[in-house]
């Protein structure tokens, strides 16, 4: 027991160079590792700028919505304090939106947020279209004529740098440092003009006023204090009855809540559209029904997949067969023959279709012709669910066909043979021996036909009809009409999200490595 | 003779004018989109040939994205690189790029020409100009063509829009847009509702479902299109004998094609195209689009282009200009939506009203039709 260490070694297994085994081995490895990354690099970060990142940002879309928040600060701010939201909110909110509005106004963007609030309630873009210039208009130069009226220095640019450069101050009149900047802001970024020659807007002096009214100033500027004393008897105005002229929307309870609602930097609001919810005042609720679309379009593209790819299998596997087992030169002629739709453009492919299939299109005449169906109950083929199968069938053909003839071209003709001479019969042959040697070659037709099928737009656009139209297609509306890009990428996510779960299900139900392609 | 005369010296003096401003500070090259087809050629040979003799070395870029203007002018937006000049879209994508800040703001006094005797360009176009970033070119309307040979009408013609909902007297498929716009406004005029009235009952929910009651009476003998070439294919194949689309098609199916084919006019649908700038153009390639669109929104550029096409120009200078098709010789007048004897009931539709409720009602009108 003393000394057999010199025998049987404990210690770990070293190599030439005196390291352990082990680590020498991952180092070599390693540096194999990187060279191969290295090798790859370029090819997978083109992927990951002009591919990947593009998609994460597009479906992040989803989920953002700084846009109200961004453009409308005070108004959401002031919202806090909002408390019984079966009534229009009070002043201060009014008073936070007159300004967020004329902000927004000068850079031309309320009519952006207008837009985006209007997907929520109807008639909340021309609300704020019209807001636009009305704002401009609203009665607030009183205010400014009543302190410039009191003391002309208000009116100097001169004395307004001087009071706002004063941090003291500035903390005593928070609203109105926070208009003074932003009135400079608009002045140089919005105008392009310099704030030395221009008439300070109306909106500083109106904020001016509630500062010293609501609060007052007891600090030790002579010309504050005046002011201070003086607009406890200056004629004031409500902001809030000034939006009523405008339009009587605007006290719309209904209308400040959507506002609200959709106030967060982040919201749900998409993906509960896309799932045929809402995001309202009651918290999530179903959309009414007239309007309930998504989830039915969700279910019809999985099932058409579906059934799109079983035809491609009951059409493409004898067809697979015949060309794995004729002879080369005739099955590359049918190989031909297979291809050849391939490359035809999809449009010319769909075109045809939709002559062959109408009521007085080619099938049709022939059935008349031949007498199965009477000239006056003509079948209808196309602009509806058959129409999308039989055309989408006939167009991802090719790509169940290929997998499966690569498969089963692999498949050694003897295991067939030796089959029989065991006295198999050619289906227990066929079923028993051969059918479960080309299933890699199904499940990878399958996976192909069915990921292409559930994102395919052009051919249920042009032949679908009232009920034979795709998920796809809502989606390049809301891309390319609607400009709804949030819904849009809620969708996208919706359904790249299902494929993946699909695939996941193959995966534990076939398993991903019986998936073959050749 | 003598407007002639003023013409040739009006052009005359905008030719000067525009060599005279010459070239110095304007782009070289410039990128033009439109829609394609018969209407891009009559912008080409209208508008930019003669502008292109006018100036050597001047290169235009056509590009035939319209139907997804909205969408590419945001994303180059966002991606800080506007690579087109002028864009030509239709009335209701313009007043939403102008929404968005995609489109720039003009003053339409200052930008376009005054007519020939001097009226100012926005009361040339007057109403026309619906959005304060839109130059209006034509005019174009939705409207009906029906077959001529239909046996089971007994040699009726349909002549009135409540035609298209009358199965009894006018069987056959017809076939309507897939999308609101339009329908919605013809299914309430031929429920009663009066035309001025239309867009207050739409607002209700009540009104909503009578314009769907009105159009579930054709739903299922009705094919839903949503490329404007599918109406004069299913025409010309006998597969409806009914059916909506652009003016322009219609004429050249009847005219070009001889097909038996004739049209409806009844509750016309105008609509508008124009030019929209994008936001954001560098200084010398606004300079130049500037100096084109001045010269291609004239009065004489607008009348020229319904040599090529039957939309009619939306300057009231270039009415009494409009002469005979280029190629068929023959008058275009009676052909165009805006003469007095098709124009007998007509409605442009209520641009505003649809910014607002575009959504709400085609999430509504596709629920219906996926029924």
């Amino acid at each position: 027991m003393t000394d057999n260490t010199a025998d049987t070694p404990a210690g770990p297994v070293l190599a030439a160079d005196g390291r352990p085994l082990k680590a020498s081995l991952n180092r070599a490895l390693r540096a194999q590792k990187i060279r191969a990354l290295l090798l790859i690099a370029p090819l997978l970060l083109f992927i990951l700028i002009t591919f990947i990142l593009p998609i994460a940002d597009m479906l992040f879309r989803s989920v953002e919505n700084q846009i109200v928040r961004e453009t409308l600060p005070r108004t959401v701010a002031a919202m806090e304090e909002w408390e019984n939201h079966d009534e229009a909110p009070g002043e201060d909110v009014y008073a936070g939106l007159y300004i967020d509005l004329f902000e927004a106004a000068e850079f031309r963007r309320h009519t952006r947020v207008g837009s985006r609030l209007n997907y929520e309630m109807t008639g909340i873009s021309s609300l704020f279209r019209q807001a636009g210039r009305g704002v401009g208009r609203f009665d607030t130069d009183i205010y400014t004529d009543q302190f410039t009226d009191l003391d002309a220095a208000w009116a100097d640019y001169a004395t307004w740098t001087g009071l706002m450069g004063d941090s003291a101050i500035r903390a005593a009149l928070p609203e109105t440092a926070a208009s003074f900047d932003t009135w400079v802001r608009i002045t140089i970024e919005a105008n392009d003009d310099d704030p030395a020659e221009e008439n300070i807007e109306d909106f500083v002096y109106f904020s001016l006023y509630r500062d010293l009214a609501g609060s007052g100033y007891s600090g030790s500027n002579a010309l504050l204090s005046a002011a201070a004393d003086a607009v406890g008897g200056f004629d004031s105005i409500s902001i809030r009855d000034q939006f009523e002229d405008l339009d009587e929307d605007w006290l719309n309870p209904e209308l400040m809540e959507t506002i609200w609602v959709y106030s967060p930097s982040y919201t749900p609001g998409y993906f509960l559209t896309a799932i045929d919810m809402q995001l309202s005042a009651d918290g999530i609720t179903a959309q009414p029904e007239d309007r309930q679309i998504y989830v039915t379009l969700f279910g019809r593209t999985l099932f058409m997949s579906l059934v799109i790819m079983g035809s491609c299998v009951l059409l493409g596997y004898p067809i697979a067969f015949l060309l794995a087992n004729l002879p080369m030169r005739v099955s590359n002629i049918l190989m031909i023959l297979v291809l050849l739709p391939f490359w035809t453009s999809l449009l010319v492919r769909t075109s045809a279709w939709k002559v062959l299939l109408q009521q007085q299109g080619v099938i049709n005449d022939i059935l008349v012709w031949v007498g199965l169906v009477a000239d006056d109950s003509r079948l209808q083929l196309i602009n509806n669910q058959t129409g999308t199968i039989i055309a989408m069938t006939h167009i991802l053909l090719p790509f169940m066909i290929l997998p499966l003839y690569s498969v089963m071209q692999t498949i050694p003709p003897s295991y067939v043979r030796a089959a029989k001479s065991l006295g198999a019969t050619d289906w227990t042959a066929f079923w028993r021996v051969y059918f479960p040697q080309s299933i890699p070659g199904i499940g990878a037709g399958c996976i192909l036909v069915f990921i292409l099928a559930i994102g395919y737009y052009i051919t249920p656009e042009l032949v679908g009809g009232r009920t034979g139209t795709f998920i796809s297609n809502r989606i390049a509306y809301h891309i390319s009409s609607s400009l709804n890009w949030g819904l849009a990428a809620a969708l996208g996510s919706i359904l790249l999200g299902v494929v993946l779960i699909l695939y996941w299900i193959y995966d534990r139900i076939v398993g991903i490595d019986n998936v073959k392609l050749g | 003779m003598k407007l002639k005369t003023a013409l040739m010296l009006t052009s005359g003096a905008v030719m000067a004018a525009s060599v005279a401003h010459a070239d110095g500070h304007m782009a070289n090259s410039m990128t033009l989109v439109s829609w394609g087809g018969a209407y891009q050629v009559s912008q080409v040979n209208a508008y930019s040939a003669p502008y292109q003799e006018m100036h050597e070395g001047l290169e235009v870029v056509w590009d035939e994205s319209s139907a997804e203007a909205v969408a590419r002018l945001r994303a180059m937006n966002e991606a800080g690189n506007i690579t087109w000049d002028l864009v030509d879209v239709v009335a209701a994508d313009a007043m939403r790029l102008c929404d968005e800040g995609l489109a720039m703001e003009i003053d339409h006094d200052e930008v376009l020409a005054p007519a020939p005797d001097g009226t100012p360009a926005s009361e040339d176009f007057g109403d026309f100009i619906v959005s304060d970033c839109f130059i209006p070119q034509i005019v174009y309307s939705t409207t009906f063509g029906y077959r001529t040979d239909v046996e089971a009408w007994g040699g009726n013609t349909p002549d009135d829009i409540c035609d298209v909902f009358d199965l009894e007297n006018f069987p056959g498929q017809r076939s309507l847009e897939r999308r609101p716009i339009g329908n919605m406004e013809w299914a309430l005029m031929c429920d009663g509702v009066d035309q001025a009235d239309v867009y207050d009952v739409l607002e209700t929910e009540e009104g909503i479902a009578r314009a769907f009651a009105v159009l579930d009476t054709i739903a299922d003998s009705t094919v839903w299109w949503s490329a404007g070439a599918d109406t004069p294919q299913l025409l010309a194949d006998g597969e409806v004998v009914f059916g909506s689309t652009y003016n322009g098609r219609l004429f050249s199916l009847i005219e070009e094609q001889n097909q038996p084919v004739a049209m409806m006019w009844d509750a016309q649908v105008f609509d508008l195209d124009g030019w929209i700038i994008p936001e954001g153009l560098p200084e010398d390639r606004l300079a130049r689009v500037l100096d084109f669109v001045r010269f291609a929104t004239d009065t004489q550029r607008l009348a020229d282009q319904a040599l090529w096409i039957s939309y009619g120009p939306t300057r009231a200078s270039s009415a009494p200009l409009v002469g005979q098709h280029a190629d068929l010789g023959i008058d275009m007048a009676p052909h165009m939506p805006t003469d007095p004897a098709n124009a007998t009931r007509t409605f442009l539709f209520n641009y505003e009203w649809w910014a607002d409720y575009r959504d709400d009602m085609d999430a509504r009108f596709q629920a219906w039709l996926s029924q």
